[in-house]
């Protein structure tokens, strides 16, 4: 697979004048050096992520029990009918999907833009703050269900303590309680997504040119129109990078509800979904598969945004 | 909710404040700082408590003997404080097994990560040819897929590939090491080889010029020039590798079957069934698994950041 591109030096060189007189000196050797230094890691790319990714498309066509090759049947879009009509999880994890985005999109990051606006202001004890406010993305998704879930439980979590509630009849389960799991979830995902975006931000408004602060006050700008206006508009790359992660987060959002009851019971996502088909009972490869298709479809909004902007840059230059 | 709320009063008294401080004020802003930062600071206090409450709760709840909670309550700080439940969960919950798979697992995937990331980066970023770009999209576009989309066929392909017994107990990949660490490994390359590629194509083209005069080979460009130079780089994403491998969940709970070979971040999973309703080992078992990383972090911080801010720089 990786061949093609190894002979393409050969016939290609010349095309490309300014390096090309690094290229044309290039030994037989060489080539075969450059060849595996590109080969080795393509197929690897190859093998275990991108053919992986067609045939869990191929697979989506088909119904499968998952035993042998020869019990693949094909079945048409007949796992896309099921999913979209008669399978009751789908509709509420989408929306789940969805609350999720809203959530980070609308509350976490926000609060990781301010505390990086109020961090970046020289004042006492930054640096504390800063470890504090990190400290959760150093840990894991499903490490972090865990420790929520003992501050969250009905009888000995700190929280129902601190509203006074646990031991009585009105102690919520804030995890079991299909009304307000999903809440309580996206409290403990916002811990460790603000911080993310605080350190991501606090770089990025070290990199904006301080010129820009003093010339906007000199023009009579608030520090609110200064923000916005000017500051906020320069951070563009680290702004991209902020929207492709809080939307690729939030479609990845599995293992805190897997650790919490396996993706059910109000607190079904897509991602949780496609794994209950695959390992649960009477492995349903054919529908876990389709969902699989229907991540991957939405997720390439997010990639494809991500890729113009890093790449088209290239291009031109 | 409750971390929403406090947002909109100290942000009004705050941009007021700063206000006041106002233009004539700016130059010496070192001279005044503390001054006027009340709101900011309450406001950052409030938060950064909120924030340390699950930890410390964790810690806390980790710290007392199950005999004590069960005598006076989880909210009593009566009773004995020690390290018993540590050292219950490390030998007889297996966490000492967990660790030691978690080393197995993430060591080899950050070297493997590492090499074939920077080969690939150096082909991509010094030597122009064909398709390096498309090669460098596929690669980067690859690490923002969500796992689960490629979980199904990866576990079949893993399935129906036989393996002689005394290489692997289950005859296939599954339940092997090999299997997370192959996985991981191609996951991730394509994330840091972005990184790398961006770092390699800002260091000057003399460098490695000037080796070619001196008729030095590919190799010795890659290995005895470029990665030496790159070293802070390599050091960030090390780092922050290590972390990302380490905090995987997901690819052991797709393929390790045996619950010994878990890493510690899958078995975290188990605690509620391992340890039933003994919140206090589930908390000593959650901060044995958060040691690790929290360590890397007091350690290798600046690495640990630098990574995730070269990782983002450009787009």
């Amino acid at each position: 697979m990786s061949t093609p591109s190894k002979t393409s030096p050969n016939g290609g060189p010349p095309r490309a004048a300014a390096p090309a007189g690094r290229v044309r000196r290039l030994s037989r050797r060489d080539k075969w050096v450059l060849s595996l230094m590109v080969g080795l890691p393509t197929l690897i790319q190859l093998v275990l992520v991108w053919i992986p990714t067609l045939l869990s498309a191929a697979l989506s066509f088909t119904r499968w029990n998952g035993l042998s090759l020869e019990d693949i049947k094909p079945a048409g879009l007949s796992n896309y009918e099921f999913i979209a009509q008669n399978y009751p999880p789908f509709w509420p994890a989408v929306q789940h999907n969805v609350l999720w985005l809203v959530f980070l999109a609308l509350i976490a990051t926000p609060l990781g833009l301010l505390l990086a606006i109020l961090l970046d202001q020289n004042i006492r004890g930054s640096k504390i703050y800063q470890s504090i406010f990190f400290t959760p993305v150093m840990l894991s998704l499903a490490l972090i269900g865990v420790i929520w879930q003992l501050f969250y439980n009905r009888d000995s979590g700190l929280l129902n303590f601190l509203l006074g509630t646990a031991g009585t009849p009105q102690a919520v389960d804030w995890f079991g309680d299909s009304g307000v799991n999903i809440w309580a979830a996206l409290i403990a995902a916002t811990w460790r997504h603000a911080g993310y975006v605080m350190i991501l931000y606090l770089a990025g408004l070290k990199g904006v040119d301080p010129t820009l602060r003093e010339a906007a006050q000199i023009d009579g700008a608030n520090a609110v129109q200064t923000f916005f206006r000017v500051i906020f508009p320069a951070m563009r790359p680290v702004n991209v990078i902020i929207i492709v992660i809080t939307v690729i987060e939030s479609l990845r959002a599995f293992d805190i509800v897997y650790v919490i009851n396996r993706g059910t019971n109000g607190l079904e996502l897509i991602s949780a979904l496609v794994i209950q088909n695959l390992v649960g009972e009477g492995q349903v490869i054919g529908v876990g598969s389709a969902l699989a298709v229907i991540l991957l479809v939405i997720s390439l909004v997010p990639i494809t945004f991500y890729l113009s902007r890093a790449f088209g840059k290239d291009k031109e230059a | 909710m409750s971390i929403a709320q406090p947002t909109d009063a100290p942000a009004t008294s705050n941009s007021a404040a700063r206000r006041s401080a106002g233009i004539g004020s700016r130059q010496p802003v070192n001279a005044k700082r503390g001054k006027r930062h009340y709101g900011i600071h309450l406001f950052l206090t409030v938060l950064a408590i909120m924030w340390l409450i699950p930890l410390v709760w964790t810690i806390f709840t980790a710290l007392r003997p199950k005999a004590d909670t069960d005598k006076y309550g989880y909210f009593s700080f009566e009773g004995s404080f020690n390290f018993d439940n540590f050292s219950q969960a490390w030998t007889q919950g297996g966490f000492a097994q967990y660790a030691w798979n978690s080393a197995l697992i993430t060591i080899p995937s950050v070297i493997l990560v590492l090499f074939f990331a920077s080969m690939m980066a150096f082909a991509v970023s010094r030597v122009s040819w064909k398709f390096n770009v498309t090669l460098l999209i596929m690669f980067t576009a690859g690490n923002l897929l969500p796992p689960q989309v490629l979980a199904a066929p990866l576990f079949e392909m893993f399935k129906l590939l036989p393996l002689p017994y005394s290489v692997s107990d289950s005859g296939s990949l599954l339940n092997t090491y090999i299997s997370v660490i192959a996985v991981d490994t191609a996951f991730q390359i394509g994330f840091v080889t972005f990184v790398l590629s961006n770092y390699m194509k800002a260091l000057s083209p003399e460098l490695t010029e000037a080796a070619l005069v001196d008729g030095a080979g590919i190799w010795r460009q890659y290995w005895d020039i470029i990665l030496p130079l790159c070293r802070p780089a390599l050091a960030a994403m090390g780092t922050l590798e290590v972390i990302f491998i380490y905090n995987d969940f997901f690819w052991p709970l797709l393929f390790l079957q045996s619950g010994d070979r878990l890493p510690l971040t899958t078995a975290v999973n188990n605690l509620q069934g391992q340890f039933l309703s003994n919140y206090n080992l589930i908390a000593a078992g959650a901060m044995i698994t958060a040691i690790p990383a929290l360590v890397i972090y007091l350690l290798l911080q600046r690495h640990f950041v630098a990574g995730l801010t070269l990782g983002s720089s450009k787009g």
